[in-house]
């Protein structure tokens, strides 16, 4: 099916089961501990050994010489495999890096060897007895110094511009040029990366935690030089990703090539110590804003420019994206510069692009409404815009963001916010409220999906979308019970293998609307075949209360697939709406925060994001992705940041207990309300993505509440004591 | 994790025999750093010797009005006490303070005092750390050095001793009660207990080998305020930044020891005699000739700061 028109009415539109609160349908199995994630299929993959993966002790050069002589001979040891003794090996076409090292290492803890045993504690014990002499050469590690060699990407739009930038900025009455940073960051998901391989023959079936099957099946297929067809993935449940999943990692290919050697499945759980350096991160971003407004707070001028580094090959942040469509203005430009870096590779991670480059622009509104005496709601509402700023020709199809900001200073109590900092005092706390815009934009990717009518009249849906704790399984379960006109009870959704027909993957924040649009498209093929078996015609007739009723009559779906299945399995496609309008989620965040005078200790007191994002499918699991970003979101505000020595080139606080996130105790009450909106340029669900607008932003946000807590502005993030104590008044 | 065999004592006195006669032996009770430390190749002993069944898991009365901690007592168990909290409020409020319910429902009165440091390159074997492994230098310095001490350090090593436990016990001037290998007891005071890194960054106390931990005493009850105030990025869950234990008597004389400043829980004579005077008399007596990193050097103000607000907040509660 093509979508190429905006949608009209549709069976989505009774909203009998979907946009409805409804429970996880998967959520017994989690809680009871019966959902089995990767590294649990003993129940497919029993007698499986154990792989321990081995990682470079250097950021940057060569291994002169890896002896396993120990290793192999130790107790339960199956197989060591090396770079040595890998055989030829491809490199996927969504690595930067070579999952496997050797003899030339790209970076701290690239996996250089696997050591399969018959027990993990064989395994582990042994891989401590690799040994592994290296050569290093000198790499380049800090963006700082990097970023004046930074050059502008080949591939993509790193830059733009319109109008006269540099000559409106100039003639502007108030002005902001500040340089802002955000540190490199870690998925840190609950699961680490896992796989158990197994090899009948020439043929592999990897079990592993992965966001994206098709992707991945293919790099599984490049990186050992196998056919795509000698590859089945399967993934059904996995335990957060936040972008770490989104490709294959070392887990599946070292599993693949252990299983290999030793003849036998093996199984391999990334090391949590490893993972930080193994696998990729948030890059670090530079980043400098200049804004330039009329006194009445009107922007004329508006630029950004982004920095950041990845290893030879690899890709920049976008950072800059948001600013190209946020904010009016008739002068503006935006630039991307990548620098090349010898940490480990850098890749997406929950809303890429938009997460980092909020978390700068929205702190540049708050000082430019500062400057202009403006509050800083009024100052981005005077600055809406309803088409693409660079385009106006483009109009955004739905944009309630005023709506947003209004919504939430109502419901916030934005009133009672003091403008000037550091005048708000509840005992030893400094008190502070802060405000961001949320934005994300919205893409739809094409996506397949197969629905039975069973013969006992259930309905079940497969497709190899995935669910990463996102409610996947909820959202397909209420579209097919919706197009089908079944209650949710009815429905199967079997989920994240390769057998399955291809769908949007989870990403980017297109998984729900993507997926779901899907399970549409193939929804209207089973009901063409349901119409066909009855002899009537498709488009005259309605499904509801497990029956289908047309031409008078009212048949019970189960009586007609009573003599045989049927079969419904359609792609959806997308044409050039995403091009006439642009498609994006807006939101506001509003923060308080509370410093302790005397250690500047943060912490934040209330939260409430207004979302508007399209039809919210089901509010409940949209509400949890809102409030597990914003967390996320507090995260990147406070404390999360993969420190890099920059001598020695690898992020330090390599486990949880150095890369901190957010714990219960930090998180307050987080209220988040959804504006009604139904998007029909977007797909026949009418929805747009909502799992990444939550964190865009709302860093800022927290950001911007300390400041007004504290009259401390930072611009290094992330905003910890220590950038702060220093400028607190004396106490006592 | 290296292979190793495993025993249970039968006493405190067969512990320590046994622990002596194997080299690289080392005892284990709750587990919960030495076996983190085992699992990453960082603490490699090729012999446990199980303390968990020696009975040393009780609180008790002494003649001079003080109490006996048990080794085995879990830190869950002596935060509770009712003891504790009335005579010790401080001690139970640092316990609280550390790690997490479930950890501290492991982690044993023995085994908290000996736990080893969080410095990121000590936990990192590929990269050189005297007191993981001596002469090979240290990476903390010149390195990633946050968390790091900032007095009594060394150009060995600029490690942070972590717990919180150690530094009330510092204040209510606690006593270590040993059991040598052959059978002989000692005590040991608190402020001897612990070393400074020096040119041997891995010896971290005054502990023999094979010498085992049998209980910590503390004398009569001082009264007075008490508080733990500990600082940290996130709002649980954390090692300390910097920790402030304060005793404040209604005289306005008392007692302060800092943790997340030094390899052992820090207290200075001068600085309790300071006391009075305020904190930044206090903090400049306790921080005298420190030596800071890019890093750390906020730590100077916030000693003095968290010091400053938990003394308000003393005078306050007992006002
Ligand atoms: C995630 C995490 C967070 C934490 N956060 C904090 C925190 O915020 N604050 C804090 O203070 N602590 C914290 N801790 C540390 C925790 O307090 C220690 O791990 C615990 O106290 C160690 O006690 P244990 O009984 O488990 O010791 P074990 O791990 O069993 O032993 C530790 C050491 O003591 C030796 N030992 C044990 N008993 C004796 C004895 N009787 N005589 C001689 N030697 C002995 C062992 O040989 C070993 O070398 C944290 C730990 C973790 C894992
Ligand atoms: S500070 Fe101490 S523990 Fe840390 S690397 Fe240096 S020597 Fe090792």
């Amino acid at each position: 099916m093509k979508f190429d028109t905006p949608a009209t009415t549709n069976p989505i539109d009774q909203l009998k089961v979907v946009g409805k609160p409804v429970d996880r349908v998967e959520g017994p199995l989690k809680t009871t501990g019966t959902a089995r994630y990767a590294y649990e299929r003993h129940d497919v993959a029993p007698d499986h050994a154990y792989g321990v993966i081995v990682g470079a002790g250097i950021a940057k050069g060569r291994i002169r010489s890896i002896d396993t002589a120990r290793a192999k001979s130790a107790p339960g040891v199956l197989a060591v495999v090396t770079a040595e003794n890998a055989g030829k090996l491809g490199k996927g076409q969504f690595n930067t890096a070579a999952l496997l090292g050797g003899p030339e290492i790209q970076h701290y803890h690239q996996a250089v060897a696997i050591v399969v045993a018959a027990t993990f504690e064989q395994a582990r014990a042994a891989a401590q007895l690799v040994k592994v002499d290296y050569e290093r050469t000198p790499g380049a590690f800090d963006l700082k110094t990097a970023k004046d060699k930074a050059a502008k990407p080949k591939d993509g739009d790193p830059d733009s511009a319109k109008g006269d930038f540099a000559g409106a900025f100039a003639a502007s009455a108030v002005t902001l040029d500040a340089t802002y940073t955000t540190p490199d960051q870690s998925h840190a998901m609950m699961e680490p990366h896992a796989t158990i391989a197994s090899w009948e023959g020439d043929k592999l079936t990897v079990w592993t935690a992965n966001q994206m099957i098709a992707w991945s099946k293919g790099d599984m297929a490049k990186t050992l030089g196998i056919p795509k067809e000698n590859v089945r993935l399967v993934s059904p449940y996995i335990g957060g990703g936040f972008g770490g999943k989104l490709f294959v990692r070392a887990d599946a290919v070292m599993a693949a090539l252990g299983a290999r050697a030793a003849g036998r499945a093996v199984a391999v759980a990334l090391q949590r110590p490893l993972i930080m350096n193994n696998t990729t991160h948030r890059p670090a971003t530079i980043q400098r804003i200049r804004i330039g407004a009329s006194k009445d707070g009107t922007i004329q001028a508006i630029g950004h420019e982004s920095w950041s580094g990845d290893l030879p090959g690899g890709g920049p942040e976008t950072a800059v994206q948001q600013t190209r469509l946020l904010y009016a203005g008739a002068n503006r430009m935006t630039a991307t510069r990548l620098a090349v870096l010898d940490l480990p590779e850098g890749n997406a991670m929950r809303a890429p692009g938009e997460a980092a480059g909020m978390l700068a622009l929205e702190i540049a509104m708050d000082e430019m409404a500062e400057k202009l005496g403006m509050d800083p709601v009024e100052f981005r509402i005077r600055n809406d815009t309803q088409v693409d700023p660079e385009k106006p020709e483009r109009p955004f199809s739905q944009r309630q963001l005023v709506q947003c900001l209004r919504t939430g200073a109502s419901r916030f109590g934005w009133d009672k916010r003091v403008a000037k900092p550091g005048s708000t005092r509840d005992g030893r706390w400094l008190v502070g409220m802060g405000v961001a815009a949320a934005f994300r934009n919205n893409m739809n990717m094409k996506s397949a999906a197969r629905m039975r009518l069973e013969r006992n009249g259930r309905v079940t849906v497969e497709t190899d979308m995935t669910d990463i704790g996102t409610g996947s399984y909820t959202i397909i379960a209420q579209t097919a019970a919706e197009m089908m006109g079944v209650p949710l009870d009815r429905v199967d959704v079997k989920l994240g293998d390769s057998s399955f027909p291809i769908s949007a993957g989870s990403g980017g924040q297109w998984g729900g609307n993507s997926s779901t649009a899907g399970v549409y498209a193939a929804g209207m093929k089973l009901r063409e075949a349901v119409a066909r078996k009855l002899g009537v015609d498709p488009s005259k007739a309605t499904f509801e209360g497990g029956n289908v009723v047309a031409g008078g009559k009212t048949v019970a779906l189960s009586r007609v697939a009573a003599d045989g299945e049927l079969v419904g399995e359609d792609t959806m496609e997308y044409g050039d709406l995403e091009k006439r309008f642009q498609q994006s989620t807006f939101g506001a965040h509003f923060v308080e925060v509370r410093v302790d005078a005397a250690t500047a200790e943060i912490r934040v007191e209330r939260m409430l994001a207004v979302c508007a994002a399209g039809r919210i499918i089901n509010p409940k699991a949209a509400r949890s992705q809102v409030i597990g970003a914003m967390t996320m979101g507090v995260g990147a505000a406070l404390m999360e940041e993969l420190v890099v020595d920059k001598r020695l080139g690898f992020f330090v606080n390599h486990d949880l207990a150095g890369y901190e996130v957010p714990v219960h105790a930090d998180i307050p009450h987080q209220e988040v309300v959804f504006l009604e909106e139904t998007d029909p340029t977007t797909s026949p669900m009418k929805a747009k993505g909502v799992g990444e607008l939550g964190i865009c932003g709302v860093g800022a946000a927290v950001a911007n509440a300390v400041y007004n807590a504290t009259g401390v502005r930072v611009r290094d993030y992330p905003v910890t004591l220590d950038k702060i104590i220093g400028k607190l008044p004396p106490i006592g | 994790m290296k292979p190793f065999a495993y025993e249970r004592a039968s006493s405190p006195k067969d512990a320590a025999a046994k622990a002596a006669k194997t080299p690289g032996a080392k005892f284990i009770a709750g587990g919960t750093n030495l076996l983190d430390l085992m699992k990453i190749g960082v603490e490699e002993p090729v012999h446990l010797i199980d303390v968990n069944g020696l009975k040393l898991d009780t609180i008790e009365a002494t003649d001079d009005g003080g109490v006996r901690i048990g080794a085995l007592v879990r830190n869950t168990e002596l935060a509770a006490d009712t003891r504790i909290r009335r005579d010790y409020p401080l001690l139970s409020r640092a316990l609280l303070a550390g790690a997490s319910g479930q950890l501290r429902n492991k982690a044993t009165t023995a085994g908290n005092l000996l736990q080893r440091t969080r410095c990121p390159y000590f936990y990192d074997t590929n990269q050189p750390c005297n007191k993981r492994l001596p002469g090979s230098g240290c990476a903390a310095i010149g390195g990633f050095s946050r968390q790091h001490a900032i007095v009594g350090v060394s150009k060995s090593c600029i490690a942070t001793h972590p717990s919180d436990m150690a530094v009330a016990m510092r204040a209510l001037d606690a006593t270590v009660e040993t059991v040598r290998p052959d059978g002989s007891t000692r005590r040991i005071a608190i402020a001897d207990f612990h070393t400074l890194p020096g040119t041997t960054p891995n010896v971290e106390t005054v502990l023999a080998h094979g010498e085992l931990i049998t209980a910590v005493t503390l004398p009569r009850p001082v009264g007075g305020v008490q508080l733990y105030h500990k600082v940290r990025d996130r709002a649980s869950y954390a090692f300390a930044l910097v920790s402030v234990a304060l005793i404040l008597q209604p005289d306005g004389g008392g007692r302060v020891a800092l943790g997340g400043v030094a390899h052992k829980p820090w207290r200075k004579s001068d600085a309790d005699a300071a006391l009075p005077k305020g904190a930044k008399a206090a903090s400049d007596a306790l921080l005298a000739g420190a030596e800071t990193t890019h890093d750390n050097a906020f730590k100077v103000t916030l000693v003095e700061r968290a010091l400053a607000a938990t003394l308000a907040e003393a005078k306050e509660t007992s006002a």
